[in-house]
């Protein structure tokens, strides 16, 4: 198991250079035995695969690195269907549920297509488009709480997109993105379970989805 | 009009911005610019290649900006025209004003112009009694407000028809008090019917400049409405104020640049007018201007060069990034507090006003990076806010409560053994502390977070332990 | 020093160079001098009644009316025509231009001016330098054959486009314009024109007529 911590995106984003190097120096050498890194996030899987090169552009030699260590690194299901070449997946799940793309994941790793080519293959679940699914949800990392109001804003928006599209259930790849959506719809009162798109797929919707209390005790 | 940046109160503008009921249903207008935009590049299958020739011919020209701008000058000169080199704002005005003192002018007609809006000139000749008149229909609607652009192709997306009717009956009094002005027409019959007097009566016409042209000296701007068209051939004399980076070499580059600016913009293949100007009246000519002066602007452009924010210089001001701005959607463009509003603004801003007055904005954004993914100029926007940070950072311009939190978080992000305790044991403190509701609709220091959205209690345990668990692996 | 070395010297010493190298030169030059052809789209090429049916498309698409007439003699019919149908009064300036002064008006109720506009004629005529095919554009330059002013001034502007000017991009008429004028030379004014004047800037309603004409009313001569 790799000794990883995180991708360093905070301290990119804010502006902290020497610590975003320092992160990813880490990261890299952590990772430096694996033949792909693969994360369920496509902010992440962003900040590896496009900006770790960008933060050493300066340096040759860690410039290299980085390049060699950012064309291994892969958000999850454009992994499963763009590396691995799975087409379909075995799950169930009884809904309708409508796929937010998160910005990170579509603009910079182009994920669009895979994970609702995976989702058409779940049994049982029938996938509706949102109005303005591909529009920023207002997250952006230290944005939601530096501009909480704005952040606000655009979030509440997104709901209202969200409720218009009389999904029952919303799906993202991106945890960050997840959690301020569900965190309005909850305080909205808006009954939309929010999912990561990989526990539909994977099959293991019998636990909480997000913001939900846990029904009974974990091991 | 320009007033002085009020940048620093960014979160405040936004707040009323925010509130402001009547803003936020005139803003809705300024989405529609996103279907039109990609209907139009739809259009035409050499909408990206035409992208990046556009980049390819700017980048060409700013490396070699200084003898572009020798070339220009050469053949405004040969034209019978004239060229004046401003450093700054101050000396642009003072330039223009003198240009005016020569002529004994007292009105003088504006087409729309971003730089006429940088360098203050309106309340410069307001101040010395010379009567300033936009005739943009957007730019005269928000003239008589007293109020900035919002937008910088929309200016007026901020007001309502009520808005219009009410200023227009405020500021036309001579007119009959009973008229009809409730259908849009009526309002543009009204705008057309006055402005005509002052398009002809004006002693200078001041355009700004899409581009200029090295190629022939020539200057060359894009409307709609033929309203400056009508402000620079009616007068005795034309000014041209523009900045530096404005500059392209050959007419075919025009060509290919005047192929991508109106798609961005409106959606439309091609704008109403397309005016090239070169030079004064000749010897056979039976209208225009007598005398055409290019006054050329810097401001802060030749220090851009050849740093890390010269592919802003590549800007050619069709406001698609604002159109497709989330942030733009919810506030409008007054809120960024200068001229220049949404992405391009908070981008170029700090450049120009320097980055104490200017760095709230580029703090202000998700980075989703629609901006850079419509700019038709390639330009990597969210990239370049990201440079502000840095440089805010290095200089400690980054408020000492983000530092501090940032400070503690790299203290465990950069040990690994710490973060893995510190994590586990943050999550179990915030599922005790939940007590099993599986949210939080409040919690000390996430203020930021739970004013307006419930925060998710963490579930199970973390990926790694529970790898560990099931993998067996001891480490 | 003046304003004008001191931000030359600026921008020499953001680019890192002095202004004197022989290849920056050589390159600005050569360029100037043979300007490269940018990517020219393929909606406005092929044979050129091809291109005239383009034109014809994307003029209509932006607003403007199009009537065709077979020869030059014909136009002061269509043109009467037009403004009768219009109910626009039977009145016209024009330019110097041989091609339509030297029309035959008589035989047209119309009552004719001639020579710039002083912003009171609700109807004038000019004649095309060139048109664009790609985007129902017109060309028109300065001059007292067609003086700008009709292009802007008067409430309805018609203007005559022989089909033999029509060429499928701007830069077809760049090198109309340089064969013209010369190399590295313009007219004092070039409009291109596409559709009639309007403003969106109340409340996004699109209003044609906005300082600019109201209408433009094409008359294609002579198309096959």
């Amino acid at each position: 198991m790799p000794t990883q911590t995180c991708c360093g995106q905070p301290a990119y984003n804010s502006g902290d250079r020497a610590t975003a190097r320092a992160i990813a120096r880490q990261t890299i050498l952590a990772f430096a035995d694996c033949d792909y890194i693969v994360a369920p996030s496509g902010s992440c899987s962003g900040m590896l695969a496009r900006h770790y090169p960008e933060l050493f552009d300066d340096e040759p030699d860690l410039s290299r690195e980085a390049l060699a260590f950012a064309a291994k690194c892969h958000e999850l299901v454009s992994f499963l269907v763009d590396v691995m070449g799975v087409s379909a997946v075995s799950a169930r799940y009884d809904g309708v549920a409508t796929y937010h793309d998160s910005c990170s994941g579509l603009r910079e790793l182009g994920v669009k297509t895979q994970p609702r080519q995976l989702l058409a293959s779940v049994e049982g679940l029938r996938l509706v488009e949102m109005q303005d699914s591909e529009v920023c949800c207002g997250f952006g990392g230290t944005f939601a709480v530096k501009y909480g109001e704005l952040s606000n804003s655009i979030v509440t928006e997104k709901s209202g997109k969200i409720e218009a599209s009389g999904a029952d259930t919303l799906l993202a790849g991106d945890l960050g993105c997840l959690m301020n959506m569900a965190g309005k719809m909850q305080r909205l009162g808006r009954n939309v379970k929010v999912r990561h798109v990989a526990e539909v797929l994977a099959g293991m919707t019998d636990m909480p989805a997000i913001g939900e209390p846990e029904t009974e005790p974990r091991k | 009009m320009t007033v002085a940046p009020t940048s620093t109160q960014f979160k405040d503008n936004a707040h009323e911005a925010l509130n402001d009921a009547r803003l936020q249903r005139a803003l809705v207008h300024a989405r529609n610019f996103i279907p039109r935009r990609s209907a139009a590049a739809e259009r035409m299958p050499e909408f990206e290649a035409l992208r990046d020739s556009a980049r390819d011919i700017k980048n060409h020209t700013l490396a070699h900006l200084d003898l572009y701008l020798e070339a220009y000058e050469k053949k405004v000169l040969e034209t019978g025209g004239h060229v004046h080199w401003a450093r700054d704002a101050e000396h642009a005005r003072k330039i223009f004003l003198d240009l005016c003192h020569a002529r004994g002018a007292k009105r003088v007609t504006k087409g729309k112009s971003m730089i006429s809006e940088e360098i203050g000139l309106n309340a410069a000749l307001e101040a010395d009694g010379v009567e300033a008149v936009e005739t943009d229909l957007g730019e005269y609607i928000i003239q008589l407000r007293g109020e900035a652009p919002s937008h910088i192709i929309a200016p007026a997306i901020h007001v309502t028809r009520d808005d219009v009717e009410a200023d227009f009956r405020k500021a036309h009094r001579d007119l009959p008090e009973s008229r009809d002005l409730s259908q849009p027409e009526q309002l543009l019959a009204e705008a057309r019917g006055i402005l005509r007097d002052k398009f002809l009566t004006a002693d200078i016409g001041v355009t700004g400049a899409n581009f200029l042209i090295a190629e022939t000296g020539t200057s060359v701007i894009v409307t709609n409405e033929g309203n400056g068209d009508l402000t620079q051939i009616l007068p005795k004399v034309h000014v041209v104020i523009a900045s530096l980076e404005k500059i392209v070499p050959t007419l075919d580059d025009a060509a290919q640049l005047l192929r991508v600016l109106a798609r961005s913009a409106t959606g439309q293949d091609m704008s109403v007018y397309t005016t090239l100007s070169t030079g004064p009246r000749r010897p056979g000519d039976v209208d225009g201007p007598e005398d055409y002066h290019v006054i050329l602007l810097d401001n802060g452009r030749s220090a851009m060069l050849g740093g890390p924010f010269e592919d802003m210089l590549r800007c050619i001001r069709c406001g698609a990034c604002m159109n497709h701005c989330p942030v733009y959607h919810q506030i409008g463009g007054h809120a960024y507090g200068w001229v220049y509003p949404g992405p391009m603004g908070a981008v170029l801003t700090p450049s120009l006003i320097g980055v104490a007055e200017g760095g709230q904005l580029p703090n202000a954004s998700t980075f989703c990076g629609r901006c850079e993914q419509v700019c038709p100029m390639r330009i990597p926007l969210p990239k370049m806010m990201r440079h502000w940070r840095e440089r805010e950072f290095e200089r400690h311009l980054t408020p000492a409560g983000a530092r501090y939190g940032l400070g503690v978080w790299a203290f465990f992000a950069r040990r690994p053994t710490l973060y893995r305790l510190a994590t586990q044991a943050a999550m179990r403190a915030l599922k005790l502390a939940s007590r099993n509701r599986g949210r939080f609709a409040s919690l000390p220091l996430a203020g930021g977070w739970t004013a307006h959205r419930d925060l998710a209690a963490p579930q199970g345990s973390t990926f790694q332990a529970q790898w560990r668990a099931r993998s067996g692996a001891t480490r | 020093m003046s304003a004008r070395d001191e931000i030359l010297a600026n921008v020499r010493r953001s680019l890192h160079v002095g202004g004197e190298e022989a290849p920056r030169r050589a390159a600005v030059a050569a360029r100037l001098s043979q300007p490269p052809r940018g990517l020219i789209p393929a909606r406005g090429q092929g044979e050129p009644a091809r291109q005239i049916e383009t034109f014809k498309a994307e003029a209509l698409r932006a607003a403007a009316t199009l009537a065709q007439v077979a020869a030059a003699s014909e136009i002061p019919a269509e043109i009467a025509r037009y403004l009768r149908e219009a109910n626009l009064p039977a009145t016209l300036r024009i330019g110097a231009d041989p091609r339509l002064a030297g029309l035959d008006w008589a035989g047209t109720a119309v009552e004719m001016s001639h020579g710039p506009s002083d912003g009171h004629d609700i109807n004038a005529a000019s004649l095309a330098f060139a048109a664009v095919a790609e985007t129902g554009t017109l060309a028109l330059v300065s001059g007292a054959d067609n003086p700008t002013t009709l292009n802007f001034l008067p409430d309805n502007h018609i203007v005559v486009l022989f089909a033999a000017d029509v060429v499928g991009d701007l830069e077809s008429v760049f090198d109309r314009l340089r064969a013209k004028y010369g190399a590295g030379a313009a007219p004092r004014t070039l409009n291109f024109i596409t559709g009639p004047s309007r403003s969106a800037d109340i409340e996004q309603t699109l209003l044609y007529g906005a300082h600019g004409p109201r209408r433009l009313h094409i008359v294609l001569v002579g198309a096959p």
